[in-house]
């Protein structure tokens, strides 16, 4: 596994410090301020959570399910302060990454303040997205490019355990798209490519997707394509909502193709595509059902030789 | 074999990119279907195809092919010329007809992607 990005990530989080990834901007709460201004600062911040503050140390955390057992239940009290968790796990800022990570696995928090060691002063905020967007940016795969945004990602979500690293990226793909036909699968190629993981591999992976992809656009009505990137294994997995395959069977036979004659006139329609996603991956898997759609899981594996 | 003499060897012009000197190609795909190509090609072949919509280029990307000519006098689109210009992806063409140019490029020495 030596040749993959993700354990790139794995040395990082062992050699960053939460200070060099903490949002340093933090938005936080006096405890006298009133549950209503809590609302209004969440809503528009986008945030669910904030650190309360007094003297600039940290004396509770205060998050939206807070504000929602405060809506809902009512009484005691109106100010942060009476429904805020007092006993705030904090971490310091010289402290690893990955202790960071282990407090967000073991105690399932969403966010830590950060607190410098000396006056133990709050001077920054972590919270699994932010560690994740660091990390990628160390490795140099910004999320926020253009080009990714070109092609229509409509997540990159991620999961960042102790012992181990998952980057999932997903994919609208709309039906009918020829003129996008493949820029999935080229922008999985690249991220891979840049993630360092094996050119064997990649390869694989991205033809498999591109066949997939492919399908998607000449025969529905457009799906999502998903990728799971682990250290063993690149997990795709690939839905649509119709029209699904009546027969799976015949439509793996080398050379069944229902393609029409404008998908033809592309160079598509062999009945090549599902063999090619076989050949390429180490496991294959269609569920179709008529009039609901079809499910292709595909498992290409990264074999350590 | 350098591109330039792949280039003289069909009677080639530029449709779009630099001729560069350091690309060594030794393999050659021929195909009109996309899924084709993708079974039998290999990284740093050349591309042979009647093909000029963009999903040629598309395909060539995934299949990391640099080099891709067209055959019998046909102009690639704009959008393919534009595409292959971001995927820095060469493009040929010749007047040749596919047998032609497999031929030619066989007898002067390079091979099939399958063999290799
Ligand atoms: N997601 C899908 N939904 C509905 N039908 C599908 C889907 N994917 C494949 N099919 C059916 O299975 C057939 C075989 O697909 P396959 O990709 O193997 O070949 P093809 O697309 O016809 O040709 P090629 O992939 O060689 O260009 C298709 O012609 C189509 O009828
Ligand atoms: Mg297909």
């Amino acid at each position: 596994m030596n040749n993959a990005g993700i354990g790139k990530i794995q040395e990082l989080i062992y050699d960053l410090s939460v200070g060099d990834v903490m949002k340093k901007d933090v938005i936080s709460l006096s405890p006298d301020i009133s549950m209503y201004k809590l609302k209004e600062v969440l809503r528009k911040n986008r945030i669910s959570g904030v650190p309360v503050v007094k003297n600039g140390c940290s004396v509770g955390i205060i998050s939206i399910e807070d504000l929602i057992n405060w809506l809902t239940k009512k009484g005691a009290g109106s100010s942060v302060k009476d429904w805020m968790t007092k006993d705030v796990v904090t971490v310091y800022e010289d402290e690893k990454l990955i202790q960071a990570i282990s407090l967000f696995d073991q105690k399932g928090y969403g966010r830590l303040p950060v607190v410098e060691r000396k006056e133990k002063k709050v001077v920054g905020i972590v919270t699994k997205g932010v560690i994740i967007e660091s990390l990628l940016r160390e490795i140099e795969i910004d999320y926020h490019e253009e080009e990714i945004r070109r092609y229509r990602v409509s997540h990159f979500f991620e999961d960042v355990t102790a012992d181990s690293v998952t980057i999932g990226l997903i994919y609208q793909v709309k039906g009918g798209d020829v003129m996008n036909g493949g820029a999935v699968a080229g922008n999985i190629k690249k991220t891979l490519q840049r993630l360092d993981i094996k050119p064997d591999i990649y390869r694989r992976v991205a033809i498999a997707i591109y066949e997939a992809e492919m399908n998607l656009i000449f025969y529905t009505d457009g799906g999502e394509i998903s990728v799971y990137i682990k250290p063993e294994s690149i997990c795709v997995n690939v839905q649509d909502h119709g029209p699904g395959i009546p027969d799976v069977k015949d439509a793996l036979r080398l050379g069944f193709s229902t393609a029409p004659n404008w998908v033809r006139e592309l160079g598509f329609g062999a009945g090549i595509g599902l063999n090619n996603i076989q050949r390429c991956s180490d496991k294959m898997i269609i569920n179709s059902t008529v009039g609901r759609g079809t499910i292709l899981d595909i498992t290409v594996n990264m074999e350590t030789l | 074999m350098k591109l330039e003499k792949i280039m003289k060897i069909l009677d080639a012009e530029v449709c779009c990119g630099t001729v560069r000197n350091d690309w060594d190609i030794t393999m050659v795909g021929a195909s009109d279907l996309m899924s084709d190509v993708l079974t039998f090609i290999q990284p740093d072949t050349l591309l042979l195809t009647g093909l000029i919509n963009p999903q040629v280029v598309r395909t060539a990307d995934v299949a990391e092919v640099k080099v891709i000519c067209f055959i019998r006098g046909k102009k690639p689109t704009e959008e393919t010329i534009k595409l292959a210009y971001d995927k820095d992806i060469v493009l040929f063409k010749t007047q040749c007809s596919m047998f032609k140019a497999c031929g030619r490029l066989y007898r002067a020495g390079l091979v099939d992607c399958l063999q290799k």
